[in-house]
C-alpha cells in the first residue's frame, strides 16, 4: 500500500490517477455522454454534479466497465483501461459503489465482501485471513461492521459501509460513489463525509455524484458538472457558489410551481394510533396519528424504510392496520381494500410506477382505466365498453399532455415523465378528495417534476388533501403546508412548514424530538 | 446486443415470428430424417399427405385437433395469468372420469340436454381437480407447476384402479375399461364413414368464447391484468385471489371438457389410453398459438396433422412417429425464442 | 409380513438406500440449478435421455463408466440448451423448461425406435454389480446395507458432502449462491452472470442425466418408455424441501426412498385391503405434502425465475 499522501496538491506537475478524454455513449437517439473529458487527481476529492438523466451514472458504468463507449478512452494511473471490462477496472484500482446496493441477503458481509475476490476456480477459501483484513480496514477508515452478520438483518447505513469495504477491500485506490447519501440521514452523513476525509488522507481519490449542491459545496475538492450528456462546468470548489453550480447543473431557470396559500378546509383524512405489524411480527408503524385536510399538502419526512412504505401501503389499501382507527371523509374504514380506498375517494400515486403504478404491456388507454374499468362508464353486463376506453384516452392524453402516446401505445414503451402522468391522469380524473402522493418526482428530470407539483397543486386547489411522501427534503420543504416526520414507524406532530428547516427535519429524522430538534445547539 | 421495447407490435410480425419458427423446427426435424436414412423430401411428402392428403386424413386430422383445442385453450388461459398449470392431462382424465360416472346410466336426458350436461359435469370436475394447487399457491405459495405435474400421476392412478376395479365394464372381457357412455351422450358424426364428431364443433366454439372473454370481458382484462403485473393490479384493486380461482376453473375446465370430448365423441367408453398426451401437447398448441384463443384453433390443427402424418410417415417408411413429438418441442422452443423479438426490437449496439 | 418384520429386514434398508440413488442425483442436479437462479423443469426430459444414452453406449459394446460420462455431457449439453434460453434469452424458465422435457423425451424415445426399430421385447445390458467394498461390506448389517452397493451409488453419496463444500466453501460456490440471489452483485465483481448460471445448469443437468442412467445401467438392465415415471418432478419437490441445501437433500431423498421401499413391501401383504394403486401413487402425494409442509418455511433463492438482462437495472 502506497505510503499517505497529502490530498489535494492540484498542479500541473502531478499525475493524474485517471483521464477521461472524449467519452461519447449513445442509446438510440439520445446522446447520454458528448465528448466527455475529465480527470481525477491523486489524493481528491471530485463532485459530479447533475440532474436526473444528465449522465452521470452513464458516464460512471462506462468508466466500470458495464457499458461500452462509441467513443473515446479511459487511462487509470497512466495506463489504458480496457473498455467494457468491469474486472479491468477492478484490478486497476477502481472500486464503485453504486446507489442501488448490489449485495446477496441471504448471505453473510464476509461472503458479500470476498465474492470475486479470489481465483475462481481455487478449492478453498482462507475466510480466516479474509476477516482479519475486513476489520482492519473497517476500523482504519471508520467502517463499523461485524463480518458474520446476514446482510438481510443490516440497515441502510450499515449496507452502505459493506459497499464501501467490498470496493477497499480490492485494493480500490479510485472510488466512484454514486449518489451514496441519498439513503442516509443528515447526521450518518457527517460521520460519512468523515469517512471519505479519512479516505482521500490515505491518499484515496474520489469521484462523488451528487446532485445536491450543499454536500457538494460541503465536501469536494472539485466540480465538475453535466447537463444533458454534456460536460458544461469543472472547476474548483473554491471557485464555486450554489448559484453558480445552479445555473450550470439546470442551464435556465426553472419556473418552480408557484402556490397561493389556502385556506384548509374540513378534515378528510384522519388516523388515530394507528399500527402496523409485518408477518414476522415487527413493528411497521407505531401510534400513527394524523389529519389532513381539505387544500391543503402535508409533507411526510424520513428516510427511506422508515415506515414510508407501511404508511402508503395502508393508504392504498394493500394492508389492514392491527390497531387504531382511519376515517375518511368523517366515516369509518373498517374492511380495507385497494378497491375500497378507491370507492371512498382516496387517489394513490405509487412510489415505483414500472412495478406497482402501470401493467407495462397494457395498451395507455387501458392503464387509464386501470381502477375504474368495472364502473358503468366502462363495462356493462360484464363486458368492457370499447369506444367509451378509447375516447376516455383521448381526453386524458389530451388533457394530460402525456406525450409519445396514442390508445394502443404499449405503456412499457414511455419516459417516466409520460408514465407519471398516465397514472396521475388517471387518478386525477376522479376528482379524489385524499391523494397520496408517494415519491411522485423521484427519478423525472426538472421540467417533469414541475409539471407534477403543478398537477397535484391544482388538485389541490380543486379541493383535494395531499400527503405527499418524500425523501427529498428540498421539495417537501417548497410543497407542504405542514410536514411531519416518521422515523422508526412513529409519526411526529405535524408542524407548520415555517417552523421546519433542513436542520430540524434532519435531527428528527434521526430520532430527536421535535422539542429536542429545535432545541439542539 | 440489445433488446428494446416495442411500442406497436405490427399484425404482420405476430403472425411472421411464429410461422418462421415453425419452419426453422421443420428443417431441424430434417436432420433427423437424414439421420434415419430417408429421403427429406419424401419423407415431409408422407407426412403432408397423411395429414391433408384425403377426405380421410383431413378428418382424422380434425377428430384429433378437438380435443387439442380444447387442452391448448386450458394453457393459454391459465397462461395469460401466469398460473403454471401442467396439470392438463389429469384434468382431462378428471373430466373423463366424472363424465363416466353420471353418463353412463346415472342420469338420464334428451341429446341436447344431455351433452352440454357431460361438458358441464367434465368442466366441473376439472376446474376443481385444478382448485387445490391453486389453493396452495394462494395461501401457502407451494408452486403450482410440480403440484399439478404430480396431480396428473394421482390421477392417472386413480383411473386406473377405477378401471381395473369398481368401475371394469363386466361385458369387456376383462379389457380394464369402464360402461359405454348412454346413446343420448354420443357426440354425433360429422361426416359419415370417418372418426369426425361434433366434438369439433364444440371445441371451435369455445375457442370463440374463451377469445372474445378475454378480448372483452371484465373478467378477461382481470385476468390479462394479472398475468402482466400482478402487484399494479392488486394495487389498483383487481381482486388476485378471486381472479386467479376463476382462471383456475376456466383453466381446468377446458382440460376437462377435452376429457369429455373424446370420451363421448371417440371412444364412448373410458379406457386409460384415452388421451396420449394431450394435456402436455395443448401447452405446445398454447405457445404456438401466442396463447391467443383463436390462435389455438390454427396451431392445434397443425400438431395434430404432424401427429397424424407422422403417424402416415411411419407406415411408409422407417422413420419413428415419435418424430412429432420431437418436432412439437423443437416449435415450442423456437417459437418461444421468437416471441422475445415480437415484444422486443434487438438493436446491435 | 408385519411392519416390524419389515424395519429389520436388510433387503428393505439396502433398497432404501438404492431406490434414494437417482433422487440424490437428481435433488442435487436441480439444486445447483435453484442456488443460481434457474427452475430446471427439463430434469423429467434429461433423466430419460441420461437412461436411454447411458443404457445404449452399454449395449452398442460401450463400458459402464464410459456409458456414466456420456449420459453427463448428454445432460451437460441438454443443460446449455435451457441455459440458452432461459439465461440468454431470458424468456420463462417455466415453459423452457417444459420444453426441454418434451423435447429430450422425444428425442430418447426416438433414437431408441431408430438404432433398435425391430425390437419388440427391451433388450438387456450386464448392469453395474454391486461392489462390496473391503473391509467395510463385512459389518454386520451396515456392511450389507451401505457398503454392497452399485458404485454409482457410492458416487451419489460422495457427491453430496462434494456438492456442500463446493457451494459453502470455495469462492465459485460462493459466486454461484450470489448469482442466485443478486446477479447484480456478481456482474459488478466482474463475472459473467450469464456464463455463471450456465456452468450451474449445465452441471446440474449432468448430475440429473447420471440419475436417470442410473436406473438403466445399474438398477434395471434395459430401457423402457416412460420409465423415469415423475422421478424428475418430485427431485423438485425434494429440492423445496431440503431448503436448497445439499444436506437435507439427501436427507429427504431417504425418507422418500424409505417411503417407496415400504409400500412395494407393504403392498404385497396389505392387497387385500387397499388397492395396489394406491401404494403407487403414495410418492406423489408425499411430494405435495412435503412441499405443503416446507411451504412456510421455503425461503427461495432471490433470483429464482428472474432472468438478468445485462445494462438493466
Amino acid at each position: 500500500m502506497p505510503e499517505a499522501q497529502q490530498p489535494a496538491a492540484v498542479d500541473a506537475g502531478v499525475q493524474p490517477v485517471l483521464r477521461l478524454s472524449g467519452i461519447t455513449k449513445r442509446f438510440g437517439a439520445l446522446t447520454a455522454n458528448d465528448v466527455i473529458s475529465l480527470q481525477l487527481q491523486p489524493g481528491e476529492i471530485l463532485a459530479l454534479l447533475g440532474e436526473n438523466g444528465a449522465g452521470k451514472t452513464t458516464l460512471m458504468s462506462i468508466l466500470f466497465g458495464h457499458y461500452v463507449a462509441d467513443e473515446g478512452g479511459i487511462e487509470a494511473f497512466g495506463a489504458p483501461l480496457p473498455a467494457g471490462s468491469p474486472k479491468a477496472a477492478i484490478s486497476a484500482g477502481i472500486g464503485m459503489v453504486h446507489q442501488h446496493f448490489t449485495l446477496g441477503e441471504n448471505l453473510s458481509v464476509l461472503d458479500n465482501i470476498v465474492l470475486g475476490t479470489e481465483a475462481l476456480w481455487s478449492l478453498g477459501q482462507n475466510s480466516g485471513a479474509a476477516k482479519r483484513k475486513i476489520e482492519t480496514l473497517a476500523e482504519r477508515f471508520g467502517l463499523d461492521i461485524e463480518a458474520q452478520r446476514l446482510v438481510r438483518d443490516l440497515s441502510v447505513g450499515e449496507r452502505q459501509r459493506v459497499e464501501i469495504l467490498k470496493a477497499l477491500y480490492r485494493g480500490a485506490r479510485i472510488l466512484i460513489l454514486d449518489e451514496p447519501t441519498a439513503v442516509l440521514t443528515p447526521q450518518e452523513v457527517e460521520s460519512f463525509f468523515a469517512t471519505l476525509k479519512a479516505m482521500v488522507a490515505d491518499g484515496l481519490s474520489i469521484i462523488f455524484i451528487s446532485h445536491k449542491l450543499n454536500e457538494v459545496m460541503a465536501i469536494a475538492d472539485r466540480v465538475a458538472v453535466l447537463r444533458q450528456g454534456s460536460l458544461v462546468a469543472d472547476f474548483p470548489i473554491a471557485e464555486a457558489s450554489r448559484e453558480s453550480l445552479a445555473e450550470a447543473m439546470v442551464g435556465r431557470a426553472v419556473a418552480l410551481p408557484e402556490r397561493n396559500a389556502l385556506a384548509p378546509g374540513a378534515t378528510v383524512l384522519a388516523m388515530r394510533n394507528l399500527s402496523l405489524r409485518n408477518g414476522d411480527g415487527q413493528t411497521l408503524l407505531k401510534n400513527v396519528t394524523l389529519t389532513l385536510r381539505a387544500r391543503e399538502v402535508l409533507g411526510i419526512a424520513g428516510v427511506s424504510g422508515n415506515g414510508q412504505g407501511a404508511l402508503a401501503d395502508l393508504l392504498s389499501g394493500l394492508v389492514t392496520p392491527d390497531e387504531g382507527d382511519l376515517e375518511v371523509l368523517g366515516e369509518a374504514v373498517t374492511r380495507v381494500s385497494p378497491a375500497a380506498m378507491l370507492a371512498r375517494g382516496i387517489g394513490r400515486v405509487p412510489e415505483d410506477r414500472h412495478a406497482t403504478g402501470v401493467i407495462g404491456d397494457f395498451a395507455v388507454e387501458e392503464n387509464l382505466v386501470l381502477e375504474v374499468y368495472g364502473d358503468s362508464r366502462f363495462s356493462r353486463l360484464g363486458f368492457l365498453k370499447g369506444t367509451a376506453i378509447r375516447r376516455n384516452a383521448e381526453t386524458l392524453i389530451e388533457d394530460f399532455d402525456i406525450r409519445g402516446a396514442d390508445p394502443q401505445t404499449t405503456t412499457r414503451s414511455l419516459s417516466g415523465g409520460n408514465m407519471q402522468k398516465v397514472i396521475l391522469a388517471r387518478v386525477l380524473t376522479e376528482k379524489p378528495k385524499v391523494i397520496l402522493a408517494n415519491q411522485p418526482t423521484r427519478g423525472l428530470d426538472v421540467g417533469a417534476a414541475a409539471t407534477m407539483q403543478r398537477l397535484l397543486f391544482e388538485a389541490c386547489a380543486g379541493g383535494a388533501g395531499v400527503i405527499l411522501i418524500s425523501e427529498d427534503l428540498e421539495e417537501l420543504l417548497q410543497m407542504s403546508d405542514r410536514v411531519a416526520v416518521l422515523y422508526q414507524g412513529q409519526l411526529s406532530q405535524a408542524m407548520p412548514v415555517e417552523d421546519a428547516d433542513l436542520r430540524t427535519l434532519g435531527l428528527m429524522m434521526a430520532g430527536h424530538s421535535p422539542a429536542e430538534a429545535i432545541d439542539a445547539p | 446486443m440489445r433488446l428494446e421495447p416495442r411500442s406497436h407490435v405490427p399484425l404482420w410480425l405476430n403472425l411472421a415470428a411464429p410461422l418462421s419458427a415453425v419452419a426453422l423446427a421443420f428443417v431441424l426435424c430434417a436432420l433427423l430424417i437424414v439421420w434415419a436414412g430417408a429421403p427429406v423430401f419424401a419423407a415431409y411428402g408422407a407426412l403432408l399427405n397423411g395429414a391433408f392428403g384425403s377426405v380421410f386424413a383431413i378428418s382424422e386430422t380434425l377428430t384429433r385437433a378437438a380435443p387439442l383445442i380444447f387442452t391448448g385453450l386450458a394453457a393459454a388461459v391459465a397462461f395469460r395469468a401466469k398460473l403454471w398449470n401442467i396439470g392438463g392431462e389429469g384434468q382431462l382424465y378428471a373430466g373423463a372420469l366424472a363424465a363416466t360416472y353420471f353418463g353412463t346410466g346415472l342420469i338420464e336426458l334428451p341429446p341436447f340436454l344431455m351433452i352440454p350436461f357431460l361438458f358441464l359435469v367434465g368442466a366441473i370436475a376439472g376446474g376443481l381437480l385444478l382448485l387445490l394447487p391453486v389453493i396452495l399457491k394462494l395461501k401457502l405459495r407451494v408452486d403450482e407447476v410440480v403440484t399439478t405435474l404430480l396431480l396428473n400421476f394421482v390421477v392417472l392412478l386413480f383411473a386406473n384402479y377405477l378401471l381395473f376395479g369398481p368401475w371394469k365394464d363386466p361385458l369387456a372381457m376383462g379389457w380394464p375399461q369402464a360402461a359405454p357412455i348412454i346413446d343420448e351422450g354420443v357426440l354425433s358424426p360429422l361426416i359419415a364413414r370417418t372418426r369426425l364428431h361434433s366434438g369439433l364443433i364444440w371445441a371451435v366454439f369455445f375457442a370463440v368464447c374463451a377469445w372474445a372473454f378475454i378480448r372483452y370481458s371484465k373478467w378477461g382484462f382481470e385476468i390479462r391484468a394479472v398475468g402482466n403485473n400482478p402487484t399494479a393490479a392488486d394495487f389498483a384493486g383487481i381482486p388476485l385471489g378471486a381472479t386467479v380461482l376463476r382462471t383456475a376453473m376456466m383453466s381446468g375446465g377446458l382440460a376437462g371438457m377435452a376429457g369429455v370430448c373424446e370420451l363421448a365423441g371417440l371412444k364412448g367408453y373410458l379406457t386409460l389410453d384415452l388421451s396420449p398426451g394431450f394435456g402436455y401437447t395443448g401447452i405446445a398448441v398454447a405457445m404456438l398459438a401466442g396463447l391467443h384463443p383463436l390462435g389455438v384453433i390454427a396451431s392445434a390443427i397443425f400438431i395434430a396433422a404432424i401427429y397424424n402424418g407422422a403417424d402416415a410417415m411411419s407406415r411408409a417408411m422407417s422413420i419413428s412417429n415419435y418424430l412429432a413429438d420431437v418436432m412439437t418441442a423443437t416449435a415450442l422452443l423456437l417459437v418461444l425464442a421468437s416471441v422475445l423479438f415480437v415484444r422486443f426490437r434487438p438493436r446491435l449496439r | 409380513m408385519d411392519l416390524l418384520d419389515i424395519f429389520v429386514s436388510l433387503g428393505f434398508w439396502a433398497a432404501l438406500v438404492r431406490m434414494a440413488t437417482p433422487l440424490v442425483f437428481g435433488t442435487l442436479g436441480e439444486l445447483i440449478c435453484e442456488r443460481a437462479g434457474v427452475l430446471n423443469l427439463g430434469i423429467e426430459g434429461i433423466m430419460t435421455m441420461g437412461a436411454m444414452v447411458a443404457w445404449m453406449w452399454v449395449y452398442q459394446g460401450g463400458d459402464l463408466w464410459t456409458a456414466v460420462l456420456v449420459a453427463a455431457i448428454f445432460g451437460a449439453l441438454f443443460g446449455l440448451l435451457h441455459s440458452g434460453f432461459s439465461v440468454y434469452l431470458g424468456v420463462s424458465q417455466h415453459v423452457t423448461g417444459i420444453g426441454i422435457t418434451l423435447l429430450a423425451s422425444a428425442l430418447s424415445y426416438f433414437a431408441f425406435r431408430m438404432l433398435l426399430p425391430d425390437v419388440t421385447t427391451p433388450p438387456k445390458i450386464d448392469p453395474f454389480k454391486p461392489y462390496p467394498i473391503p473391509g467395510l461390506s463385512e459389518l454386520p448389517f451396515l456392511g450389507e446395507v451401505l457398503f454392497t452397493q452399485s458404485p454409482l451409488t457410492y458416487l451419489a453419496f460422495l457427491l453430496v458432502p462434494v456438492v456442500g463444500y463446493g457451494l459453502y466453501r470455495t469462492p465459485l460456490g460462493l459466486a454461484l449462491r450470489m448469482v442466485g440471489e443478486n446477479p447484480m452483485a456478481v456482474e459488478a465483481q466482474g463475472i459473467d452472470v450469464h456464463r455463471l448460471r450456465t456452468a450451474a445448469v449445465m452441471l446440474g443437468s449432468a448430475f440429473m442425466a447420471v440419475g436417470g442412467a442410473f436406473l438403466t445401467i445399474s438398477v434395471f438392465d434395459a430401457f423402457y418408455i416412460g420409465m423415469i415415471n415423475g422421478r424428475g418432478w418430485i427431485c423438485i419437490a425434494l429440492v423445496i424441501f431440503a431448503s436448497w441445501r445439499p444436506g437435507k437433500a439427501l436427507l429427504g431423498a431417504l425418507l422418500f426412498a424409505a417411503f417407496e421401499a415400504l409400500q412395494i413391501r407393504v403392498q404385497q401383504s396389505a392387497s387385500a385391503f387397499i388397492p395396489y394403486q394406491f401404494f403407487l401413487m403414495m410418492p406423489y402425494v408425499l411430494s405435495i405434502l412435503a412441499m405443503i409442509v416446507m411451504s412456510r418455511r421455503a425461503a427461495y433463492p432471490k433470483a429464482l425465475l428472474v432472468p438478468f438482462r445485462k445494462g438493466e437495472r
